[in-house]
């Protein structure tokens, strides 16, 4: 087994080798060289608190696509339009994979991860070195990239727009729900994985 | 500025979880606290990256030609490509959403491309100047890469508003999975790029 070296840093954009200097709430750590964000301490959120961010992100998700987006009307015909709909609708016109793409970036990934999340903090106070821990953590990072809640809900606003010249637009729970969701996500997000892998024991340095 | 790097020190750092390891001698490393397969640099980076950047430069032809959406009414069908879109936009009055459109559909993607196309260029000959704008030319074009999805969940909202039967209908048109191709393509070119190349060559020299 390799030998942990925990109390130095590398910059992970230019490898440069720092001692690990310890950070105060809020404060953050840039490469000397690179100017690359190296890590940063969390302002008062620790993991139970992440935890509860994480549910309620949960509960919103599941409001924000069970629920209209929008109601529209233009020329007697009313009808509500949600995002799960939507995307059948691309899917049923043969746009299949446009469809998975829209479905994976905006539901899948963000339900993939916070799931995991769950579970991950659930776990990680009681068993913080199981090997569950560490593929759930590999897979939020893996999926991360992928959920893109903010841009859909700038994409939600920029249709609205274009709509609103020939329709009549009243919005629905949904576009709420998103709103909240990305807030949510957003402080989610700014959490530090790190000092999630940094719960885990480090194995002790064989002979 | 000379600093000590982890691979100078005969260090690696697990890029999964960012232990800072010390492999000793061992053939094919593993990360003590996380288990992920260590590596000096990302395996294959240059090739990888190059193979996506191609493959998306290809794709962002048809992206840019075939129509993203196409809007049936009462009397007559249009078709429309980014471009075309942009420009209703423009004509509509919201010349300020055309600009965003512009930007991150058309800007961003090409830009995005000839950048990573000079980051590798650079690498593989080892140039030594301009070493922290590159690096920061990199960290930019990790985070805006996202943002071109936009016109993807623009046409998936549009398509699933304008449901006005025999009146108007909007499908979406087959650019628009060429389009998101080239998205997915150059994020994923971005991630196995390995911005650590951009200054492994000036180190040797000095």
């Amino acid at each position: 087994m390799p030998k942990p070296l925990p109390a130095l840093i590398a910059c992970p954009h230019c490898d440069a080798l720092y001692r690990r200097p310890t950070l105060g709430p809020g404060e953050r750590a840039r490469c000397a060289r690179c100017n690359a964000p190296l890590y940063r301490e969390s302002i008062r959120l620790d993991p139970d608190h992440l935890l509860a961010l994480v549910i309620a992100a949960a509960i919103t998700l599941v409001i924000a696509n069970v629920s209209p987006v929008v109601r529209l009307s233009a020329g007697g015909i009313t009808h509500s339009a949600s995002l799960i709909g939507s995307i059948g609708i691309l899917w049923q016109e043969g746009r299949a994979l446009t469809a998975m793409l829209a479905f994976a970036t905006t539901i899948g990934f963000p339900v993939a991860e916070l799931a995991a999340f769950t579970v991950l903090l659930v776990l990680i106070r009681r068993k913080p070195g199981s090997p569950l821990v560490a593929a759930l953590l590999r897979g939020i990072q893996m999926v991360r990239p992928w959920g893109m809640t903010e841009v859909f809900m700038l994409g939600i606003v920029v249709a609205l727009v274009k709509i609103s010249h020939t329709a009549q637009v009243v919005p629905g729970v949904a576009l709420f729900a998103f709103a909240a969701l990305t807030i949510l996500l957003t402080v989610i997000i700014s959490y530090d994985l790190k000092a999630l892998w940094a719960l885990r024991p480090l194995p002790e340095a064989d002979p | 500025m000379t600093l000590p790097t982890a691979r100078a020190e005969g260090l690696i750092l697990c890029e999964t979880c960012g232990l800072v390891c010390d492999p000793g001698d061992r053939p094919d490393p593993h990360c003590p606290r996380c288990g992920a397969a260590l590596h000096v640099r990302k395996v294959d980076s240059i090739k990888r990256t190059w193979a996506l950047l191609i493959a998306a430069a290809i794709l962002y032809v048809p992206a840019n030609l075939l129509p993203v959406m196409v809007t049936y009414t009462l009397f007559n069908t249009s078709r429309d490509t980014i471009m075309s879109g942009i420009v209703y936009f423009w004509k509509s009055g919201s010349p300020d959403l055309a600009i965003l459109i512009f930007a991150v559909s058309i800007f961003i993607p090409l830009a995005k491309i000839l950048c990573m196309v000079l980051l590798l260029v650079a690498a593989q000959y080892g140039v030594d100047r301009g070493l922290r704008q590159r690096a920061l030319m990199f960290r930019v074009i990790e985070f805006v890469g996202r943002w071109s999805m936009l016109d993807i969940f623009v046409i998936t909202m549009t398509v699933g508003m304008v449901r006005f039967r025999s009146l108007a209908t909007i499908d979406a048109g087959p650019g628009a999975a060429a389009f998101g191709a080239v998205v997915v393509l150059t994020m994923i070119a971005a991630h196995t790029f390995d911005p650590r190349l951009i200054w492994d060559r000036s180190e040797k020299k000095s």
